[in-house]
């Protein structure tokens, strides 16, 4: 909402800086910004047209005389409105204006216009910035003073307001004035005006029928006949374009100049266009079509509510008028329109049809029912004076939904309460007054009961009113406290904290976090299984983009794209991972969402550093992590081969603790990467945070540090491919005095037969009661050679 | 040539050629010379039995200081030329320590969850305690539970990406939530008062992604309801975290706002980093920059809920993560967050 500083001074009196007014205002609730008008007006005055003479080679252009008071100046002037004795704003050579035709700024120049000097121009109001028109000058009002600047006459500070969807008041001059006065401790005037009726009563000219009622409680109407369509008095004109509304006619303006004045819309229908003079509030029909007055065809339903005269819609209730009853220059007679609406109604309403007016915008805040008719009358008397005519005896005023106010009992023990602050009941109840609240003592004694004034209607409950105080006595003015009250036992969150030490120890491990959007599409998800969309992703009804279409079932997919966008710049290793959520449908229900951390390793060991080549990335580099990663919160793990779709077939691995699979860790599908442009081979681990936090919630035990020292003994042994390196280091842990066994070497080649690998072991000999002799490790070793040639055919490496 | 002028000579001579010989070889050379079997000295040590007994006390006395003294050189001697030795080879072993060390990966957490780190931790000192909630929810706690009837217009502020078509009615229409406030309600529901909690989370708007708007971005919510809790406490503690977080030469402001789900509503402001209150372009001329959105629990959530509002009070806020680092950082583009490059998050 724009306000001119000029224009509230007609209801409030302000001897602030609009500095110190804008910053009351944000304090206050409303966030208030300033613009100035008026601001390059430097070098331009008031003048008055003195002479009139045709140019002597042009019949277009004329010469224009102007006294300035100090001087006299004469300059070519193409206008079509020049009329001697015409107030005028003049800018002499040298100001900056804005170009009436290119609309850039230019320094207005000292020129020759066919073989005339002219020393200056006589401005538009497009020139001087205050609108669009260049169609001829801005012609001021007589009272202007001559030779005066005109910033000093025309400048002004506009307040912006950012108004709260609560305070629908503020959407006009006076709401804010009574909102300035109860901020700087002065009295708003808004005086209610008593109307001169002259002519037939209204009510054998127009009936009015709400067939609605639930959608419009309240129906005023004034008629106005006589009148005669034409421009606005300058004034006006300035005040609605400084507020952001372009001039249109007396009419149009008027009822935007009201609305902007009292919050309350109205709208004009031509009188002599309204059917039947019926006026009948009620649905509109399903599939009823009216144009609207900017043009376009509007399909209304059932859920809608229009104006109808006797047989069509000739407005969309609150929301914008119709074509069919549209006031032109033609119109003589105006059937004025102040309603009240069901705000929900209208906001359904606007966005079902797409038509944001300044209308829909305040009645579907709420506005009050009481607004109208003092709105009504005020533009109804500035119709008269503008327009002329004569208002029909008497106003129209459908009021089913009229409910009493109740008022609302106000403890100033409670405010304080809440507050945290010891307000006297004094203090209290002068806030609220000074907002044009009315107050009485409660007869139970404990407290006020409030009445709220008519123009506010966010104000329903004793909270509402505390919120009031506070605000008016200044939220600087409340004390700052600690909570005192007992910290209530808390439970302690094991999955955030074990998301914490996830984080750590991965980052500790080098690898770089990554968040990435949760939104993604079918597509993506698609091509992680190599086509088959399993499970169905959860789509969004109304998606903003095909690539945003779906929530997620897989970290993969943005993981991938990240890795890929990444190798753009990067050649060397990288290592990504993400802690998040993905989303599994369930049916009609929420989603689960369970966390997933998902990490990727990809390098193809071409880094150049100078003391020599890394090592490719491999899946021995994705165990690893996924094994230390492990280690690090206390869990021992199971690796089995797996049957992933995404990963590779014999390069992936199921991970599993404590019997349950926690995920899984391999080398990526070659097809998934090629899906994603990802050349080189890319690693990957995949874990559920649900599945491994019950198996971190345990305590450890302590042991004991061993009091004898080890014998440790090398074996290189000869076995089968399909023996794998877990079943033997557990047949070797199956042995007592055995304290550890730990892969040194595989070896596959020449030197074995086929079908034959050979690993190494060092095997820790360890016992808690002495020292052991190579006597008794020699024997332990030898029934381990024993057994192993005898069970599974292995035998030692010479 | 009496026994103690040929010490003396022994001496002087010992003296010189010790001084002269540098290294290991020479030194062991003149070892054998002046204190092995066959040396000048032993001869003299080896003759003092043919000698009076008078004689062998001073002169054997002399003899045996002599050589104690030489062992004593020659010690010296071997340690300043191992010294040197080692200065010598340290020299040749020299190495350019400017070359670049082997790279020992360094990885680093995203910044947001950095700040989250950073805000938990404040607010877990004051009692409050972290939850989560789910980011699919139901109209019912995003909007209505908290004052947001269908058709409100607040809720034209939050532009809502639906699971569910809009238009399906009775609450149980599914969309990304809008914001963490959703959880205050839940909370509500299981717990009963004395309440602290806070609710990091992701949000998501239906917002066209440009450098100042995401569709999914993180929050923070605040909740405490006690007895006797006020709009003072809140200020209280929301001035402490401002302190904490960006400092406490940074002016703080609160002031009236507007939330359906808070009344008394509030905003937190601080003090412009940049212009220091003056006003510029950051912070759109206003000199100060939000921070949060807060207020005191509205009573129609708590009687919602089953907490009644005489006996209980309680306060709400609300912050953006993004804008944390985006102030701290002079980060201007929130789009980085999310689009992974390294480049980018390497630098936190």
């Amino acid at each position: 909402m724009k306000v001119p500083v000029r224009w509230l001074k007609d209801y409030v009196d302000i001897d602030l800086p609009p500095a110190e007014l804008a910053r009351r205002l944000t304090m206050a609730g409303t966030e208030t910004s300033m613009m100035s008008l008026g601001q390059g007006w430097q070098g331009v005055v008031i003048g008055e047209i003195i002479a009139i003479e045709p140019h002597p080679d042009a019949d277009r252009l004329r010469l224009v005389t102007v006294d300035l008071a100090a001087e006299k100046q004469t300059v070519v002037c193409g206008a079509p409105n020049l009329y001697w004795g015409d107030k005028i704003a003049f800018a002499a050579v040298g100001t900056e204006l804005i170009d009436g035709h290119t609309g850039e700024k230019a320094v207005l120049k000292k020129v020759k216009i066919r073989g005339v000097v002219s020393c200056g121009m006589v401005c538009s109001e497009k020139e001087l910035g205050i609108s669009d028109s260049h169609e001829g000058i801005m012609v001021l009002p007589p009272e202007a003073p001559l030779g005066a600047s005109l910033a000093d006459f025309l400048g002004d500070v506009v307040l912006d307001l950012e108004v709260t969807p609560n305070r629908p008041d503020l959407l006009s001059v006076t709401g804010v004035a009574r909102e300035v006065a109860a901020l700087t401790g002065k009295s708003a005037y808004v005086s209610e005006l008593e109307l001169d009726y002259e002519g037939e009563s209204i009510e054998k000219q127009i009936s009015v029928e709400i067939a609605d009622t639930d959608l419009c409680p309240r129906y005023c109407a004034s008629l106005i006949a006589g009148i005669e369509i034409g421009e606005s008095p300058e004034l006006m004109k300035q005040h609605l374009a400084s507020a952001g509304m372009r001039p249109i006619n007396n009419i149009v303006d008027i009822t935007n100049y009201v609305m902007l004045e009292y919050g309350q819309p109205l709208h004009g229908f031509d009188y002599n266009k309204i059917g039947d003079k019926k006026i009948i509030v009620r649905r509109a029909r399903d599939g009823e079509v009216m144009i609207s007055l900017d043009g376009v065809e509007r399909k209304l339903s059932r859920d809608m509510l229009v104006i109808g005269d006797s047989r069509r819609a000739v407005a969309i209730g609150g929301v914008m008028g119709a074509a069919n009853s549209e006031v032109d220059e033609k119109t003589t007679a105006i059937l004025l329109e102040a309603a009240s609406f069901k705000p929900s109604s209208i906001h359904f309403t606007s966005r079902k049809l797409g038509l944001v007016s300044e209308a829909s915008m305040r009645f579907e805040r709420a506005i009050r029912a009481e607004l109208t008719l003092p709105a009504l009358k005020r533009a109804t008397q500035l119709i008269i004076q503008i327009a002329g005519g004569k208002a029909a005896r008497g106003l129209i005023d459908v009021y089913p939904g009229r409910r009493e106010p109740e008022p609302i009992l106000l403890r100033p023990e409670r405010v304080n309460k809440v507050l945290g602050v010891d307000f006297s009941p004094e203090r209290i109840e002068s806030a609220l007054v000074a907002l044009g609240f009315h107050m009485k003592k409660a007869s139970s004694a404990e407290g006020l009961l409030v009445n709220t004034p008519y123009w506010r209607s966010d104000i329903s409950i004793e909270e509402d009113l505390i919120e009031e105080v506070a605000r008016i006595i200044g939220y600087d003015n409340i004390p700052t406290t600690i909570l005192s009250g007992m910290i209530p036992p808390q439970s302690g969150n094991p999955a955030v904290k074990l998301r914490e030490r996830v984080n750590d120890i991965l980052t500790g491990f080098g690898f770089q976090e990554v968040i990435t959007y949760s939104l993604t599409s079918r597509e993506v998800m698609a091509k992680l299984s190599q086509g088959l969309l399993e499970p169905e992703p959860l789509p969004l009804a109304n998606a903003m983009t095909v690539e945003q279409g779906c929530l997620r079932t897989s970290l993969r997919g943005n993981l991938l794209i990240a890795l890929e966008s990444n190798r753009r710049h990067e050649n060397g290793t990288i290592m990504l991972y993400e802690l998040g959520r993905i989303y599994l449908t369930l049916g009609s229900d929420l989603p689960e969402e369970p966390e997933i951390l998902c990490g990727l390793l990809s390098g193809s060991g071409e880094d150049k550093i100078w003391h020599g080549r890394r090592e490719a990335i491999g899946f021995f580099d994705a165990k690893g992590v996924v094994e230390g990663l492990l280690s690090r919160l206390g869990l021992g793990a199971e690796y089995e081969e797996g049957d992933d779709k995404g990963l590779m077939a014999g390069r992936q691995a199921t991970i599993t603790v404590g019997g349950e699979r926690i995920g899984v860790v391999g080398e990526l599908h070659p097809a998934v990467a090629e899906a994603f442009d990802i050349t080189g081979e890319v690693y990957l681990f995949e874990m559920e945070m649900a599945a491994l936090l019950p198996h971190t919630l345990g305590h450890k035990t302590f042991q004991p540090i061993p009091r004898f020292p080890a014998v440790v003994r090398d074996i290189a042994l000869v076995l089968d491919n399909s023996i794998s390196n877990k079943q033997v280091i557990d047949f070797i842990k199956g042995f007592s005095l055995v304290q550890e066994v730990a892969l040194f070497d595989v070896y596959i080649g020449k030197q074995l037969p086929s079908g034959k690998k050979s690993l190494a072991y060092r095997i820790n000999f360890q016992s808690s009661k002495h020292t052991m002799t190579d006597e008794e490790v020699d024997k332990v070793q030898q029934k381990i050679l024993n057994k192993l040639s005898g069970e599974l055919g292995v035998s030692l490496r010479v | 040539m009496s026994i103690s002028q040929k010490l003396e000579e022994i001496r002087k001579a010992a003296t010189t050629e010790l001084e002269a010989a540098g290294d290991a070889k020479k030194l062991e050379e003149w070892r054998i010379r002046y204190l092995g079997k066959k040396s000048r000295l032993n001869e003299v040590l080896r003759s003092l039995s043919r000698l009076s007994l008078d004689e062998k006390k001073t002169v054997g006395a002399a003899a045996n200081r002599l050589k104690v003294e030489l062992e004593e050189w020659l010690g010296q001697k071997e340690r300043a030329v191992r010294r040197d030795r080692m200065e010598a080879s340290a020299a040749e072993k020299g190495i350019d320590i400017s070359l670049p060390g082997r790279p020992f990966p360094a990885g680093r957490l995203h910044p947001v969850t950095q700040v989250y780190r950073e805000i938990d931790a404040i607010f877990t000192s004051m009692g409050f305690e972290v939850v989560e909630g789910p980011e699919v929810e139901w109209d019912y706690y995003n909007f209505e539970a908290l004052n947001i009837p269908a058709e409100h217009p607040a809720r034209d502020t939050m532009a809502t990406l639906w699971i569910d078509s809009e238009e399906k009615d009775n609450g149980k229409t599914r969309l990304l939530r809008t914001h963490t406030s959703p959880m205050q309600v839940r909370v509500m529901e299981q717990k009963s008062p004395p309440v602290r909690i806070v609710v990091p989370g992701k949000v998501y708007r239906y917002e066209a992604t440009d450098a100042t708007h995401i569709p999914m971005f993180h929050q923070l919510e605040g909740l405490a309801v006690d007895k006797g809790i006020t709009l003072a406490d809140l200020k209280g503690t929301l001035y402490e975290f401002a302190c904490r977080f960006f400092g406490k030469d940074r002016r703080v402001r609160f002031r009236c706002d507007y939330f359906p789900f808070v009344e008394p509503g509030v905003e937190m402001a601080i003090e412009c980093a940049v212009c220091k209150g003056d006003g510029c372009r950051l912070c759109g001329n206003s000199g100060w920059i939000e921070i949060l959105g807060a207020g005191m629990v509205h009573p129609r959530i708590l009687e919602r809920v089953g907490i009644d509002p005489e006996v209980y009070t309680g306060f709400a806020f609300g912050m953006g993560i993004e804008r944390m680092p985006m102030l701290r950082y002079g980060i201007d583009d929130i789009r980085l967050f999310y689009g992974s490059d390294l480049r980018f998050l390497r630098q936190f």
